[in-house]
């Protein structure tokens, strides 16, 4: 049976103000039934809020063999990382 | 709250009558919720495997809350644990719908969506019971039954408004069940002694709804409504069909067996 479903994303909000985290994927018929199937697979230990969920043939990734040009660019400019900032102590979730 | 706190309707209605009238509730859970556990390991996918045991563990919850309740109201010293597996099918109140075997899957949402959807008007009505205790109950339920309720209906119009085969299935299973529910909204004489008193629902009431609600799923689901059949079914009563002692002796074998076990 679960040959023939398709395959979703799932992604979880924990906590009200957090961002959605992808933490897996299941199979289901449709988007709904990938929702409740969310529900049921992943939020059983109250581990979110708000789920959601994508096809996972409707992702487009990147390439591995594309990788040095998409990601080595980046790895001298290390003026792009906030690391000349002191962050006070009361900043949660940075 | 100790059931001696409670309004002043509930005291007016016999501690053995409460006791019974929440026995009825609490049993249904309870059986229902095991036929349900039955499935683990052998749903169709993963996925609804986990789906079915989530909604056990509710019904399963909502027994436990029902039957530590009752034990006190019976005043007798039995806890959840001598209810649930200390007794013997004629002394379970549940309502037949309940006990019927799980058959295939379709035939288990069926018997599921009829349930759930009697729950819910239940629970709702319970909320607003005199019974302070009762309707707390009732209002944590409620949320669960909710959520069972669009599982098992969705369910339904997926598989009636499926394949050829899976529409004769559940056609199939909800012509067999159908003659269970009139139990669900016949009121004796244990259902009168609470609406009177406020604890309990006017269950005639209730029925309409219910059978809106059906009837525009099963439409949803293109399959037909059975034709009403008036044969009363006892087991609110402690008259059983013959599944239940079955269920229970699997459910019950190992408390009796090693009393007090723990691990």
């Amino acid at each position: 049976m679960n040959d023939d479903w398709p395959l979703f994303e799932v992604f979880i909000r924990a906590r009200s103000g957090l961002e959605h985290k992808h933490v897996g994927s299941l199979h289901a018929a449709d988007a709904r039934m990938a929702v409740e199937h969310a529900r049921d697979v992943y939020t059983r230990r109250q581990e979110g809020v708000s789920i959601w969920v994508v096809r996972s043939s409707d992702i487009l990734a990147s390439d591995p063999e594309e990788a040095e040009a998409l990601f080595e660019p980046a790895r001298d400019k290390v003026y792009r990382h906030p690391t000349f900032y002191a962050i006070p102590d009361e900043v949660k979730n940075l | 709250m100790t059931p001696a706190s409670s309004g002043s309707a509930v005291t007016l209605a016999p501690a053995g009558s409460r006791f019974r009238h929440v026995l009825r509730l609490a049993d249904t859970s309870l059986v229902l919720g095991q036929r349900l556990g039955e499935w683990v390991g052998h749903a169709p996918a993963l996925e609804e495997d986990l789906a079915l045991a989530n909604i056990a563990l509710d019904l399963i919850g909502q027994a436990r809350l029902l039957l530590t309740y009752a034990g006190e109201l019976e005043g007798r010293g039995r806890d959840e644990d001598a209810l649930a597996f200390l007794r013997d099918a004629p002394e379970f109140l549940n309502a037949s719908l309940a006990e019927q075997p799980n058959g295939d899957f379709g035939q288990s949402i069926v018997r599921q969506f009829l349930l759930d959807a009697w729950q819910r008007e239940m629970y709702e009505a319970l909320s607003r019971s005199t019974d302070a205790r009762l309707a707390e109950i009732a209002a944590k339920a409620l949320k669960e039954t909710r959520y069972h309720l669009r599982f098992s209906a969705g369910w339904l119009v997926r598989l009636g408004d499926g394949t050829a085969q899976s529409h004769a299935r559940v056609q199939k299973a909800l012509d067999a069940l159908w003659r269970f529910t009139d139990e669900l909204f016949v009121p004796d004489a244990l259902d009168e002694q609470m609406a009177a008193c406020g604890i309990g629902p006017d269950l005639a009431a209730l029925r309409p709804r219910w059978e809106r609600h059906i009837e525009a799923v099963l439409e949803e689901a293109t399959l037909e409504r059975p034709p009403a059949q008036r044969y009363p079914w006892h087991g609110k009563r402690g008259v059983h069909t013959e599944h239940l002692g079955h269920m229970l002796a699997q459910m019950q074998h190992l408390p009796r067996t090693f009393p007090g076990a723990t691990w």
